[in-house]
């Protein structure tokens, strides 16, 4: 064989292994193909749809764009001119139908209250073609507007048109962190009694580190323990671990009030053993929502504690005690550190779990035991304003990935789940 | 609530195929006021018509009907809602509206039952209420209910500024007919959340009308408001609950049609057919709501009368529910009801 023929030859195994990991990777992205469709679909865009639902403010530039115009000039504290007034009509007049001026009326009254019943009793009026005449000039219309409604006096209304008349806006971004706008456009506090998002936010991490720290002591001795025993004994346990894992949230919710209430298992135990004299308060408070959720949760701090700890070989804490160490100081000293990986992923998913709970708070919480999921919830199907509803998902979202962010950091790892 | 959503996706799954052949989807509250209706509306419906009718329940979120308008792809035809949904949705164009020459005469009905989009179901009222077993001379007044030395225990109260705040007035003096003047100013507002506040170490709050009549039974309060019908459904029961009218705030839930409902006809034809005294008085008879049509008060005897809102007994000092201010500062409210509870 000559060097010629040998090349050719080594360039035609090059080549077809070339072709065969060219293979291999398209079958490699088309078989990931499907997932990352599933996600962009399912994640990504209605993440992205939820995070631009929290800045868009589309009602008053979209139905009172003759309005936003007389007032762009407008100083804000002096009575605003004739003719924005008889641009508020004229806009009115205009509009395609009524759905819009509600979506109008909406978005105001959120930002003032009063402005729902304002600007529907201004449509209906200026729309009523017998009842108000065409062809008033803008005084004639400022004078019948507030003959209509003498709200239309009141500045802070036409502060809210002013202020919202862009298509983007910060408001509901701020209002999710208890600032607000000035009618100048200064970033302010909320007035005190306005002021809840901060609080319920806070309340949100406070609820999430006490269930997490429960969470974490009553898993560990049992994680432990189930790693110690023989595989089967330790399959046969791990049932009665999975079991309620499998259980609807709902169905252990309701087991929760039967146990806890007044009347319920606990309390008649604990009275009929003469612990308490009187029934404990254990149901519509903190301590159900911890206890219900510290138990619902606790599944998903024992399973990554269990197959980090399945992984540590028993010889280094025997041979730490052997070398002379505290059986004490080399538990802590040796296995521990050996299972942190387990304790970082059992507590970074019951906390990020915990910070979305709603169910859980809505039916075994009181009036100051819901979480922030339960304002998210009131103002979609309550309220119906969904930015704010959005905005305060953004927020949620951004103190996940924050914490995601200071795990990563301090894990110098990824997540791992064992 | 998830177990509701699902119901509703299944309910809808269901409801697709049958479009064609005369179905239709009504959503109610459920609980004793669906089965009644059940009774009263749905089966004689079909009976008389032939259309099968699906009902649904929902817990009053107004978002999923909103969801169906904007996206076009609306599965549920009648909706029950509550008055401050009624008038928003219909401002915003969620609901059909409704032509009443096919419902029938607007003098014979409530003034309060005749809306563009809606046509009243029933009156309800939140009423205070108490187990006649363990108290034997319960509450008369509100300023009763806020006096935890007269009357010792819990106080049940709904999650939500809605209401409270009215009570919380009352308690503090001010007479029915002014309430609302009241808490229409900065002064009245704080003035009821400071009564309010003076209750709150006792107050236990529920969050769906199953839960007073529980609460009660189970002797976690030693009173609560409660929607009167749910009383009356626990009295059904064998339960010694017992209401005081005294200063309740009366209400209607409407009936509506999803804006662009596929099987509309069909629906107005339901609405018209429990818009009928016969249908309402039957109403009545299973849970003690009162009729909107005034013709159905003539079919009923007199002890079911005495137990319905509407009775002159029963509306001495009653309030009515006032959707517009709630329309107006309903949100403003509830955030601040949110701010104090969570000081």
């Amino acid at each position: 064989m000559n060097a010629p023929a040998f090349d050719t030859g080594a360039e035609a195994v090059r080549r077809s292994l070339q072709r065969v990991q060219r293979q291999r990777r398209v079958v490699a992205i088309a078989l990931t193909l499907p997932l990352l469709i599933f996600l962009l679909a399912t994640l990504l865009v209605p993440i992205g749809a939820l995070l631009v639902r929290a800045i868009e403010n589309p009602e008053v530039a979209g139905t009172l764009p003759r309005t936003s115009n007389e007032l762009a000039d407008w100083d804000r504290h002096t009575p605003p001119p004739a003719a924005a007034f008889a641009a508020v009509a004229a806009d009115l007049q205009a509009l395609e139908d009524g759905s819009m001026a509600g979506a109008l009326a909406r978005r105001l009254n959120s930002e003032v209250s009063g402005g729902r019943s304002l600007i529907m009793g201004t449509f209906r009026a200026v729309r009523d073609a017998d009842a108000w005449p065409s062809g008033l000039d803008a005084g004639a219309t400022r004078e019948r507007m507030l003959a209509l409604d003498d709200r239309w006096d009141e500045l802070k209304y036409w502060q809210a048109i002013a202020k919202n008349s862009s298509r983007w806006t910060p408001d509901y971004l701020l209002a999710s962190v208890d600032l607000r706008r000035s009618a100048e456009g200064d970033v302010i506090r909320m007035p005190p009694d306005q002021r809840v998002f901060g609080r319920i936010l806070l309340r949100t991490f406070e609820i999430s580190v006490v269930v997490t720290l429960w969470c974490l002591l009553l898993a560990y001795p049992l994680a432990w323990w189930l790693s110690t025993l023989s595989a089967r004994k330790a399959n046969l346990l791990m049932i009665l671990v999975l079991v309620p894992f499998w259980t609807s949230v709902l169905v252990r919710v309701a087991a929760w009030i039967v146990l806890l209430q007044r009347e319920g298992l606990i309390n008649k135990s604990l009275l009929s053993l003469s612990i308490v004299s009187e029934p404990l308060t254990l149901l519509f408070n903190r301590t159900g929502v911890i206890i219900a959720m510290v138990h619902i949760l606790l599944p998903f701090m024992i399973l990554p504690l269990y197959s980090v700890m399945k992984s540590v070989p028993p010889t280094y804490l025997r041979a730490a005690i052997s070398l002379g160490s505290p059986p004490l100081a080399a538990f802590f000293r040796v296995y521990v550190p050996q299972t942190y990986p387990g304790i970082g992923a059992g507590g970074l998913l019951v906390f990020i779990l915990c910070l979305g709970y709603y169910v859980t708070p809505a039916l075994l919480g009181g009036a100051d035991d819901q979480m922030i999921s339960y304002y998210i919830a009131q103002y979609t199907n309550v309220n119906i304003n969904w930015g704010m509803a959005c905005a305060l998902g953004a927020v949620l979202l951004a103190a996940t990935l924050l914490l995601y962010g200071v795990y990563r950091r301090l894990a110098k790892a990824e997540l791992s789940l064992g | 609530m998830k177990l509701i959503h699902i119901a509703a996706a299944v309910a809808t799954l269901v409801a697709l195929p049958a479009l064609a052949q005369g179905q239709l989807t009504v959503i109610n509250f459920g609980g004793a006021n669906g089965k009644a209706q059940q009774k009263a509306y749905m089966e004689p419906f079909e009976k008389a018509s032939g259309t099968k009718v699906q009902a649904v329940e929902y817990n009053g979120e107004q978002a999923k009907i909103k969801a169906m308008v904007e996206t076009k792809s609306v599965s549920w035809d009648v909706v029950e809602v509550e008055s401050p949904d009624v008038v928003r949705g219909c401002d915003e164009g969620l609901f059909e509206r409704l032509d009443w020459s096919k419902i029938g005469n607007k003098a014979d009905f409530q003034p309060a039952a005749v809306r563009d989009c809606g046509v009243g179901i029933f009156v309800w009222s939140t009423v205070m209420a108490y187990d006649g077993d363990k108290l034997k001379t319960g509450p008369e007044t509100w300023a009763d209910f806020w006096d935890v030395k007269k009357f010792p225990g819990k106080r049940g109260m709904r999650k939500g500024a809605r209401y409270n705040l009215e009570f919380a007035l009352m308690a503090d003096g001010v007479k029915p007919g002014d309430v609302y003047k009241v808490l229409a100013s900065k002064e009245g507002a704080d003035r009821a959340f400071k009564k309010l506040t003076e209750l709150k170490p006792n107050i236990q709050w529920w969050e769906a009308g199953a839960q007073p009549p529980q609460f009660l039974v189970a002797g976690d309060v030693s009173m609560s408001t409660a929607y009167n019908g749910r009383i009356d459904a626990a009295q059904r029961e064998g339960r010694n609950l017992k209401i005081s009218w005294t200063g309740g705030i009366y209400d209607l839930d409407y009936w509506t049609i999803v804006k662009g409902s596929p099987n509309k006809d069909a629906a107005m034809k339901f609405i018209a057919f429990a818009s009928t005294p016969d249908a309402q008085a039957e109403y009545a008879r299973n849970i003690s709501y009162g009729p909107t049509n005034n013709k159905a008060l003539a079919k009923l005897d007199a002890k079911v009368l005495s137990q319905l809102p509407t009775s002159p007994g029963n509306s001495k000092t009653a309030l009515q529910f006032n959707i517009k201010f709630w329309a107006d500062a309903g949100e403003e409210l509830e955030k601040r009801f949110a701010s104090w509870a969570a000081q």
